[in-house]
């Protein structure tokens, strides 16, 4: 599907307290622009999430999916991020593997004082989902 | 507990052929702790299920034990309502689901690998063939039987190599070797010494499908 025909994506961005949702608040203190197709869901810890969160975003409608934490190494309860990572890839085989693609989910690490790369970070997805067309997924209003 | 490993989705999909309602029927005991078949991968496969085939319905139910009766038995409503039970047992909860369940068609969405441990987190190895006679007395508490890839009862033999077994010398060490460390440590190698004579496999599968009776708890 082209990029041009007006479809825009529903991503959900699962964010770490500590970095991501505290980058993305420094990202509009800094009056960055992004693209407005991100729902940020707030976590203690990008460890608290479950592979099942990630298949319900899906399910329920979203186009695309980020789970973003700390950078490696400077997680708050130490290996949440990496641990967030495996489940990531997990989920993003078996999204391969039902036909919705693991391409629409991705993870990303940052610090709290990068508000630049969460603004890139929404920008590569909603750009990746543009290029990508709707899921598959029959959406539920 | 019973290690098991989900199906893949293609073969999960074709069994669910020409089946609307299907009931995701999770068991809460073995497979659980070995991540296969509990609450939260019935809950993820029902997920994936409900998003790889739109036509189709999928319930979720998870039962403490699908090798017990009457447990089986709190997931008859669930199952009365849907034309398939997509079970996530080990073989035995998936047979005994059909058996108890009757007249319901039932499916297996696992596929059952042995009887282990587990070795670390995410990783669960077979640790015992359910062989009908015991001889982890003699090995120092290492079986010959499920860990040497011949379950040979006089080892090693000649594809003991570096401690690791011909059959996959990256992943599987020589349940010999390991039998010969353990019992050098305990200082007790001198069970060696004697040759095992051939085991009696009827106590085994061999026997054909065993029974086990304790008379007492007979009702």
């Amino acid at each position: 599907m082209s990029e041009d025909n007006g479809f825009e994506p529903r991503i959900v961005a699962f964010c770490c307290q500590f970095c991501a949702y505290a980058a993305a608040d420094l990202a509009g203190s800094m009056r960055a622009q992004y693209p407005p197709n991100v729902r940020i869901v707030r976590l203690m810890c990008t460890g608290k999430v479950d592979p099942i969160f990630l298949m319900k975003a899906f399910e329920e409608g979203a186009d695309g999916v980020f789970v973003a934490g700390c950078l490696e190494g400077n997680c708050h309860f130490l290996e949440g991020n990496i641990r967030a990572k495996k489940r990531v890839g997990y989920i993003k085989a078996l999204l391969e593997e039902i036909g919705v693609g693991g391409e629409r989910l991705e993870m990303f690490n940052m610090s709290s004082a990068e508000a630049p790369k969460f603004v890139a970070a929404v920008n590569e997805m909603t750009e990746r989902i543009k290029k990508l067309g709707p899921s598959k997924v029959a959406k539920v209003s | 507990m019973v290690i098991a490993e989900r199906k893949p989705i293609a073969e999960i999909r074709e069994m669910l052929e020409g089946y609307r309602k299907v009931l995701v029927l999770g068991c809460g005991t073995c497979v659980t702790v070995c991540m296969a078949g509990g609450e939260k991968e019935a809950a993820i496969l029902a997920s994936a299920l409900r998003m790889a085939e739109p036509g189709k319905e999928f319930v979720e139910a998870t039962v403490e034990r699908q090798c017990d009766r009457e447990y089986i038995d709190g997931a008859r409503a669930d199952a009365q309502e849907c034309d398939a039970i997509l079970s996530m047992a080990c073989g035995a909860g998936v047979g005994f689901t059909a058996e108890v369940l009757e007249g319901v068609r039932v499916l297996p969405g696992l596929n059952t690998k042995s009887i282990g441990v587990t070795e670390q987190p995410g990783v669960w190895v077979e640790r015992c063939l359910a062989c009908g006679d015991c001889l982890l007395s003699l090995t120092g508490g290492i079986c010959p039987i499920a860990r040497c890839s011949k379950s040979l009862l006089n080892g090693p033999c000649g594809g003991s190599q570096n401690g690791m077994c011909e059959v996959d010398q990256k992943n599987i060490q020589c349940g010999w070797q390991l039998i010969y460390d353990r019992l050098k440590a305990l200082g007790r190698l001198d069970l060696l010494e004697e040759i095992r004579p051939p085991k009696n496999w009827s106590a085994a599968h061999d026997g054909g499908p065993r029974r086990v009776v304790r008379e007492d708890a007979v009702l």
